[in-house]
């Protein structure tokens, strides 16, 4: 569904991408993983649109979107839940969620679609009139996925969404992004936390210095010896 | 609105329209000036509070504004009707050149400010070159007959303006109050909270920021010919400055940066107090010129240790009001 070929990203001088290549299979969750600074951020900020990349394409659902603007990207069904979950504090959880339900894909269902998300996060209903920035972190972290289910993606970008979550309210995120999955959503994962995400992912890619180091199947990684060493400290 | 805001409203209103009525000719030029502050500090607002972009050159539009609408009818005897359209679309357009530089290529936050002073600048030092409006001498408009008034060519009595500029307060808060609940106003707030998030959820960012620039621009140049037809004199030292500009924003930050009643009031209190000061030296025999901008400083420092939102959100919430 997205396909990354040979992408090169450049802050100025330094270089945060080099020759990224990967795919996103319709139905799947994708993981990427890396340490800080890796590129990861950068990865997700290259597919949106919002850093232009100096080099390479990006491919979705084969069309090229390397020459859009970040909103005509959205509007194609890439979503992404953004690092630190930035909801808009001042705005209640509701107007958060319609403000996820303004692209013009999305418009006509947001109505349907709203009601979906208080099912999926109940906890949300009985917060929706209460402000964003009043919420607990895993709240926000619901209230992030809910905001971008709304605008009605076909794939989803999630980036650290564990950051800075209590372990267990970590496992209520992940358990939520393997039930959109289970539903269909095609899911491309970002992750420090690299033994819950490879956990949950049919394949993955391990980033180093803006590089692509290692890919396989999720399992695989987590059993192997690089992998285990470099990130799970074993 | 809550019953209570409608009634506060309500009483303020019938205040304001009553106030010719009672005042003395100073107490009516402070109230003139006063409105006159409130308006521009909405519509600086609008840039600012609402989308969450700094100005601090929005003597810019002022200036632009008055220079453009006095010198059409200096020169060509075209009133202020007319000359309003032409002062709108050239406030409008350098606001767009502006935002246009800024937004393009990712210039935000005190680098946009930056820009926005340097514009300002910029425009005053030309028009200190521009004989055709007189230069540094500046633009003098003959002084109005004060006994009749000339609607067409906005000239008339203290009272005339008075009426005017509160019209003109009275339309700002209305259409920012309107703005607000538009799907304009919630994207704007969505880039003020967070311009990336707003952008990864779709949101044509560029777009939006250029609205805010465009609506501020073009209501702070009505502002200029208000100003121009009010004093009838024009010097790019004085209206292009940026005091001006930091006079402009001082009532909306006192009052509160992104709330409806916050320009008016943080206007009311700056220009009252600080008058009140000053007057109240000279009573005393102490005539200390600049104690108005001394005072500026020790309210600013104030506010921003003790109520850093601002004074009319905590007023708000004591008394069951929004914004």
């Amino acid at each position: 569904m997205l396909s990354v070929r040979g992408l090169d990203l450049f802050y100025g001088d330094a270089q945060a991408l080099s020759q990224v290549s990967l795919e996103v299979p319709k139905g799947e969750i994708v993981a990427i993983v890396g340490a800080n600074g890796a590129g990861k951020s950068s990865l997700i900020r290259a597919i949106s649109g919002i850093e232009p990349a100096s080099a390479g394409e990006v491919l979705f659902m084969g069309k090229p979107i390397g020459k859009l603007a970040p909103h005509e990207i959205c509007d194609l069904g890439i979503g992404q839940v953004a690092e630190g979950r930035q909801v808009f504090p001042t705005l209640t959880v509701e107007e958060n969620l319609e403000m996820g339900g303004l692209l013009p894909r999305a418009r006509a269902s947001a109505r349907d679609r709203m009601a979906e998300v208080y099912r999926m996060f109940p906890q949300l209903a009985q917060r929706r009139r209460q402000l964003a920035g009043t919420l607990s972190g895993g709240e926000q972290q619901m209230l992030a996925i809910g905001r971008c289910l709304m605008g009605n993606p076909e794939l989803i970008m999630f980036d650290e969404p564990s950051l800075g979550l209590a372990p267990l309210v970590v496992q209520e995120v992940l358990h939520a992004i393997r039930a959109l999955n289970e539903k269909g959503m095609t899911v491309l994962l970002v992750e420090q936390n690299v033994a819950v995400s490879l956990k949950i992912s049919a394949h993955a890619y391990v980033l180093e210095n803006g590089g692509i180091a290692m890919s396989g199947r999720g399992s695989e990684l987590l059993h192997d010896d690089r992998v285990r060493q470099a990130y799970l400290g074993l | 609105m809550s019953r209570r805001g409608i009634a506060l409203l309500g009483g303020l209103a019938i205040l304001l329209l009553a106030l010719p009525g009672v005042a003395n000719a100073y107490l009516l030029s402070v109230a003139t000036l006063i409105l006159y502050l409130a308006y521009v500090g909405q519509a600086w607002n609008v840039m600012m509070g609402f989308a969450g972009q700094l100005s601090l050159g929005h003597s810019l539009y002022v200036g632009v504004g008055a220079y453009a609408a006095a010198s059409l009818f200096f020169h060509f005897g075209v009133g202020p009707w007319a000359g309003l359209w032409l002062a709108i679309a050239l406030s409008v357009a350098l606001g767009c050149a502006i935002g246009f530089l800024a937004f393009r290529f990712g210039i935000s936050g005190v680098y946009f400010a930056l820009l926005t002073i340097a514009f300002a600048e910029f425009v005053r030092i030309g028009f200190d070159h521009l004989q055709w409006t007189g230069g540094p001498g500046g633009l003098f408009l003959k002084v109005a007959q004060r006994d009749q008034i000339d609607l067409a060519n906005f000239r008339g009595p203290p009272e005339m303006y008075y009426y005017a500029i509160l019209c003109l307060a009275a339309l700002a808060f209305a259409g920012c109050a309107w703005l607000l609940r538009t799907k304009a106003g919630y994207y704007w707030q969505a880039i003020r909270e967070n311009e990336e998030a707003a952008q990864a959820l779709g949101i044509n960012t560029f777009r939006w920021k250029m609205l805010a620039v465009a609506i501020s621009s073009a209501m702070t140049a009505v502002a200029g010919v208000f100003f121009a037809f009010y004093y009838n004199n024009l010097f790019p030292e004085q209206i292009f400055h940026i005091s001006r500009s930091i006079e402009i924003i001082l009532g909306p930050i006192i009052g509160g940066v992104g709330t409806l009643f916050g320009p008016i009031l943080g206007a009311a209190l700056l220009t009252l107090l600080s008058d009140g000061i000053t007057e109240g030296l000279a009573a005393m025999g102490w005539e200390i010129p600049g104690v108005k901008h001394v005072f500026y400083g020790v309210v600013l420092l104030a506010v921003v240790l003790f109520l850093p939102n601002g004074i009319w959100p905590p007023i708000a919430r004591r008394f069951g009001l929004r914004r």
